[in-house]
């Protein structure tokens, strides 16, 4: 009775704990809810379990500590199979849901789509500079369909450059438009490098001799860190740009400012 | 069987002498002494650059050593602390005293072999520490990843991957010494489930090393030859592959990360027992759990590669094999406590070390299973989150696994006790310490601070700030440790031969105990944690 009304309490205290959480940077993208959903989800296991075990850890050593002059042994108790059995199946349960669970969610964030549609792979033009064969996916937001808006990413010891085929841009910072699918095709040619946007919950190593491919909607106006996350040499930490997102208004009169003139 | 051991004492350099501790012993528990003290000294090299990173990110901006000096330092910091300190203390110096008492052998298999392995140790470190001083360590982390490893200074390289190349031969000697030990040297009528959990541990951790430290070997002479004769291995702009040196890599060091639990699961199994009065709860269970661990951690690699172009089929393969390891682990867990349950427990230094191993080690776990989902991986991966979780297991987990069994066998190692309120100081500063260093590190992960970085955005000063301070009150807590080893070497209160009143062989004999390990023959021990159904004697 004690210990249903425990593990009661525990899982309520886990699913408030988990619902309540606030450890993540702001959401802006499509991505963001669902990863944040996954993240409560696992905090929420996590408290129950780490508050659990801690729980019964702490009471032992309270309840069963030795009291001086007593030198005699505990209960000699040697093992109890169906209680082994129990505690066997508790964690296959949790770690079989949870890897259902981030499944669903990994599908949800179109991780699954190049495997389920080789639109990404396709959408790379044969004649992209220095693509191999091989286009190596990364998270895609919405799967089978292609980009609205394509950028060209090089990486390198320490910069960004980012080239938009529409309109010829070479910028050092992402400029995208709010709420369209964008798709990045990235390329290194020295070290490897990370895209990483905290804000978008997405990241993707930049290879070089092969390129990869990540795809992202954002869904909020702002400016938002770029962060290389590889350690690509000693100003590796400097590595970092902004991504602005703009409404569609803003982001078409940035293009046009920024188009050269056609000679 | 015990042909090898039956060696004259006075063949044994320096037989009873301080000086045995520098020959080439081949006396098993001076081995493992050596392995003990080499380790530490380098655990206190590591501790220094450890502190050296945390001072350059006291401040956001990179304003204490330069970015190219940091980088060594983050180098070496890793590369020290997992190869000349957790590895050979938790293996070498743990399983070569202990082992032969566990088998009731009085050496290992091979003790020359022993004496060499333990010998390639001080000149590797010895050389990784001079590559500081011509021309510069290291800078492309421990994990050397390629091209970058392939454009930073050469000959820092090149020690790197020979130190390496060097321990992990060390460490291939060390695993076929202890698999034959533990196969082939057991006392007569000594069944295998009858051996103390710690032989299970190395023996799995052992097969682990034979299996996969060869693999890292191989790939880091591909390296070199890359650095050297310009090969194109890893080098994609003569055709090489770079990821290719990642799968590579990772089939040795996630494998590495067990080689350096495993053995700590098997030393928490042998100190809770004894402190809390109690039988080991389901050994059978521990031991198979032990093979499933080593199984699974062999195929789990390319879960440190979820943002490296990884397919998606591979990548749910690697999700799913491993969150599984956490099934084998979580059943360690529980079958500790229920070996706690019920017992006489005695809070000293050595049980609140390895509760609070259990306490880190479980925060690391959930942390882990969260890593190994693939979207959640791909927003922390290489952040500091991945750093807390990964020190949150080695440092949390293993480190206080060490410090618990310097606590517990210190008496049998010189016969006298550690000074036990020192120990409590030790272990709260060690405790608060490591938790504000790590713990927040989590929260700077998932908001935006990647790792193996000398600045960063000032809004996370503060976060990094307590981290520092967790630091140095860790970098303070090895004081109270060193004066209470050092002064009771001499002046501690006498221990006996078994002041814990323990069941497992190596206390059934002198503290310290005689050349060959016991007077008389080996004693048969068919319960070594039979505690409550053998007389002990108080």
């Amino acid at each position: 009775m004690i210990t249903f009304l425990v593990s009661v309490g525990l899982i309520l205290i886990g699913l408030v704990v988990g619902q309540r959480v606030d450890m993540l940077p702001l959401q802006a993208s499509v991505n963001a809810p669902v990863y944040d959903e996954l993240f409560r989800v696992l905090f929420s296991i996590g408290t129950m379990l780490f508050l659990g075990i801690i729980g019964l850890l702490l009471y032992s050593l309270v309840r069963f500590r030795r009291q001086a002059g007593d030198f005699g042994d505990g209960a000699a108790v040697e093992g109890n199979l169906p209680l082994e059995i129990v505690w066997t199946a508790i964690p296959a349960v949790v770690v079989l849901f949870v890897g259902l669970y981030s499944y669903n969610i990994y599908e949800r964030m179109g991780g699954m789509a190049p495997l389920a549609d080789h639109s990404v792979m396709h959408s790379m033009p044969a004649s992209d500079p220095g693509s191999g064969d091989r286009v190596w996916g990364g998270i895609s937001t919405v799967s089978g369909e292609s980009a609205d808006l394509t950028v060209d990413v090089t990486a390198l010891q320490f910069a960004f450059i980012f080239h938009y085929p529409t309109g010829n841009i070479t910028s050092g910072e992402l400029h995208v438009p709010e709420g369209e699918k964008v798709e990045l095709r990235m390329k290194a040619n020295d070290v490897i490098h990370a895209f990483w946007v905290p804000q978008f919950r997405i990241k993707q190593d930049i290879i070089p001799g092969q390129p990869t491919v990540l795809t992202f909607t954002a869904n909020r106006p702002g400016t938002y860190p770029i962060i290389c996350a590889e350690l690509c040499g000693p100003y590796h930490g400097g590595m970092r740009t902004s991504v602005v997102v703009h409404d569609r208004g803003d982001f078409d009169q940035w293009l046009t400012k920024n188009t050269p003139p056609v000679t | 069987m015990e042909s090898t051991t039956e060696l004259p004492v006075s063949l044994l350099p320096n037989h009873g002498s301080w000086l045995r501790y520098l020959s080439f012993s081949l006396d098993h528990k001076v081995v493992g002494i050596q392995y003990l003290v080499t380790g530490f000294l380098f655990y206190l090299v590591g501790g220094v650059l450890a502190g050296m990173i945390r001072t350059e990110l006291a401040t956001p901006i990179s304003d204490y050593i330069s970015r190219e000096v940091y980088n060594e330092v983050l180098t070496m910091h890793g590369t020290i602390m997992i190869f000349l300190w957790i590895v050979p203390v938790v293996n070498g110096a743990f399983g070569n005293y202990l082992i032969p008492f566990y088998v009731g052998a009085r050496d290992m298999a091979f003790p020359r072999l022993n004496a060499v392995a333990f010998w390639m140790i001080p000149p590797a470190g010895l050389l990784l520490i001079a590559s500081f001083f011509i021309g510069g360590a290291s800078q492309s982390g421990w994990t050397a990843y390629p091209p970058l490893s392939l454009r930073t200074p050469a000959l820092g390289q090149l020690i790197w991957i020979f130190s390496v190349l060097l321990l992990g031969g060390s460490s291939i000697l060390g695993g076929i010494n202890f698999i034959v030990t533990i196969l082939k040297l057991r006392r007569p009528g000594l069944k295998m489930m009858q051996l103390p959990m710690y032989c299970w541990a190395m023996l799995g951790t052992s097969v682990l090393v034979v299996l996969s430290t060869p693999v890292l070997a191989g790939t880091l002479v591909m390296l070199a030859f890359d650095i050297v004769a310009h090969t194109g291995f890893f080098n994609p702009t003569i055709g090489g592959n770079a990821v290719v040196y990642q799968h590579l890599f990772w089939f040795y060091s996630h494998p590495a990360v067990y080689i350096m639990v495993l053995p700590a699961f098997g030393l928490v199994s042998e100190i809770l027992p004894v402190h809390a009065r109690k039988p080991l709860f389901g050994y059978t269970t521990m031991v198979y759990s032990i093979l499933a661990i080593v199984f699974l951690g062999l195929i789990v690699w390319a879960h440190h590669m979820f943002t490296s172009g990884t397919p998606p089929w591979m990548r749910l393969f690697f999700t799913i094999a491993t969150s599984f390891i956490a099934v084998p682990t979580g059943i360690k867990f529980f079958n500790w406590l229920a070996t706690l349950w019920g017992g006489k427990i005695a809070l000293n230094s050595a049980i609140l070390f390895a509760c609070a191993f259990i306490v880190n080690f479980v925060l690391g776990g959930i942390t882990g299973v969260a890593l190994a989902q693939v979207p959640f991986d791909i927003h922390v991966h290489d952040t500091y989150f991945v750093v807390a979780h990964f020190h949150y297991i080695v440092y949390g987990g293993t480190v206080f696994i060490i410090f618990s069994a310097i606590y517990h066998w210190y008496p049998k190692f010189t016969g006298r006790m550690l000074n036990e309120p020192l120990g409590v100081f030790h272990f709260v500063l060690t405790f608060v310490g490591f938790n504000l260093c790590f713990g927040p590190q989590h929260w700077l992960g998932m908001n935006g601070m990647p790792r193996r970085v000398s600045e960063y955005d000032p809004q996370f000063t503060l976060m990094n700030q307590i981290s520092s301070v967790g630091a140095l009150l860790m970098a303070l807590s090895t004081l109270p440790f060193l004066i209470n080893v050092i002064h009771s070497a001499w002046h501690g209160r006498l221990a006996g031969d078994n002041p814990w009143r323990a069941l497992t062989p190596e206390w059934l004999t002198s503290s310290p105990p005689p050349v060959e390990n016991w007077a008389g023959p080996a004693p048969h021990v068919e319960h070594p944690y039979g505690y409550g159904l053998v007389e002990t004697t108080p």
